[in-house]
């Protein structure tokens, strides 16, 4: 998201305005998404206001789980957004910046409320969406985000990230093995076939150009995923 | 219109409890009040935080008495996640937490693999799937609901409490949480 839309980009840059927020979290949620991810890429702190009303328009009008990231640099700012209606804060460049924030927003509200988002590409993490590489490696702070309370890692691959050309299953994998909390493979889903190796690998993975793309072709990709023998949960689409 | 008291005990999500309980048609209020909490038709303690920060908060606004106080008067309580596990005679998390006492039994962490649990999974004898983020489980002989071999639904009296997330759990969670409210 930026400035209160849905955007999509390639690699993290070329953003280009796919919609609503609250019509595609809507569409998405009755399509049987298992959960959303809200990331205001964009965020300042001039946009926090509205991205609060986004978290909680999102909030009232589905019925799954959602994590909201994007600028979220205190325990102020994670418990606006939970008490907005999120179920979960993405903590990225702030978490690298001080990474005693992943275990004060877990001491307050659990562990399963912070995800540390990486973004990921030649082995280290990137910060500033994905442009400017530190000199952290990527699987020791996977590792140090876990011991310090992260719930979850949403790893992008940076490389993959808008190609539709499939995960980067190796990264996936590798990052996967070091740790004891799930592991969200993101960047690259371009088919449920992509999907579906993705799955054989880790517990989730995350989906965005395929779906914004047509938001109302859910229910088939869920179909289409479950033929490759992946057990999904069971979902009934409305009559 | 039934009105249902949602316990504040001062963290986490309570608004998606509240647009779940909107979509019911049931009214609600969000307060640690305990003349409230005594009084209501249905209380539902919802579930997100630490158990520690929970039941401080709980006994300081006097809300630990009224809802033993309900729950002796046989009215109705439904707990989701952490509000059913405050339930419990005591908790493993924090370093060890007192509970409500209303259901016999200990809240322990989960054995294995990846915690938290995260994610949808399915309940039997209800034969749907439900969303689960949990890193504690119940341990107690009044489960009747599971989930692997967790714990998932756990009643004694007029408590009902879930493991899961009803509220985040689509329209079986809808269904089942209607089953809940109406089930005294």
């Amino acid at each position: 998201m930026a400035h209160g839309r849905v955007v999509k980009g390639v690699s993290f840059v070329g953003l280009r305005d796919v919609g609503d927020p609250v019509e595609l979290a809507t569409h998405y949620s009755d399509g049987g998404a298992d959960e959303l991810v809200l990331l205001d890429i964009a965020a300042t702190p001039d946009d926090s206001s509205t991205m609060l009303e986004v978290v909680a328009m999102v909030a009232d009008a589905i019925t799954i789980p959602f994590t909201v990231g994007g600028g979220v640099r205190s325990v102020r700012d994670a418990a606006a957004i939970i008490e907005a209606g999120a179920d979960r804060v993405s903590l990225n460049s702030a978490a690298l910046a001080t990474p005693s924030l992943i275990t004060e927003i877990a001491n307050r509200f659990g562990s399963q409320a912070v995800v540390v988002a990486i973004d990921a590409g030649d082995g280290v993490v990137h910060t500033h969406g994905g442009r400017r590489p530190t000199d952290v490696q990527t699987i020791p702070w996977a590792r140090e985000a876990g011991d310090r309370g992260a719930g979850e890692i949403l790893l992008t691959s940076i490389r993959q990230d808008g190609q539709r050309t499939g995960f980067d299953l190796e990264l996936t994998a590798a990052v996967r093995d070091v740790l004891t909390i799930p592991v969200i493979a993101s960047g690259g889903a371009g088919s449920a076939q992509h999907v579906a190796e993705a799955l054989r690998v880790t517990e989730a993975a995350l989906i965005a150009s395929i779906v914004h793309e047509n938001p109302t072709g859910l229910p088939g990709l869920r179909r289409e995923i479950e033929s490759f023998g992946i057990a999904l949960r069971p979902w009934k689409e409305r009559a | 219109m039934t009105s249902v008291v949602v316990v504040d005990y001062g963290a986490g999500n309570t608004r998606s409890v509240r647009s779940a309980l909107r979509r019911l048609s049931y009214e609600s209020v969000l307060t640690s009040e305990p003349t409230a909490i005594r009084d209501a038709e249905i209380v539902v303690l919802p579930g997100v935080g630490s158990a520690r920060s929970a039941m401080n908060h709980l006994t300081s606004t006097g809300a630990v008495t009224a809802i033993r106080e309900r729950f002796s008067a046989q009215k109705p309580i439904v707990g989701i996640c952490l509000g059913m596990q405050l339930a419990l005679d005591r908790s493993e998390e924090d370093g060890g937490v007192e509970g409500l006492g209303l259901i016999p039994g200990a809240v322990r962490r989960l054995p294995g693999g990846r915690v938290p649990r995260l994610g949808w999974q399915l309940v039997t004898p209800v034969n749907e799937a439900f969303y689960f983020a949990h890193s504690y489980f119940a341990e107690t002989p009044c489960a009747t609901g599971f989930s692997d071999e967790v714990s998932a639904i756990v009643e004694s009296g007029s408590f009902i409490g879930v493991q899961f997330h009803p509220e985040k759990s689509g329209d079986a969670g809808l269904r089942l949480l209607e089953q809940c409210l109406t089930r005294a």
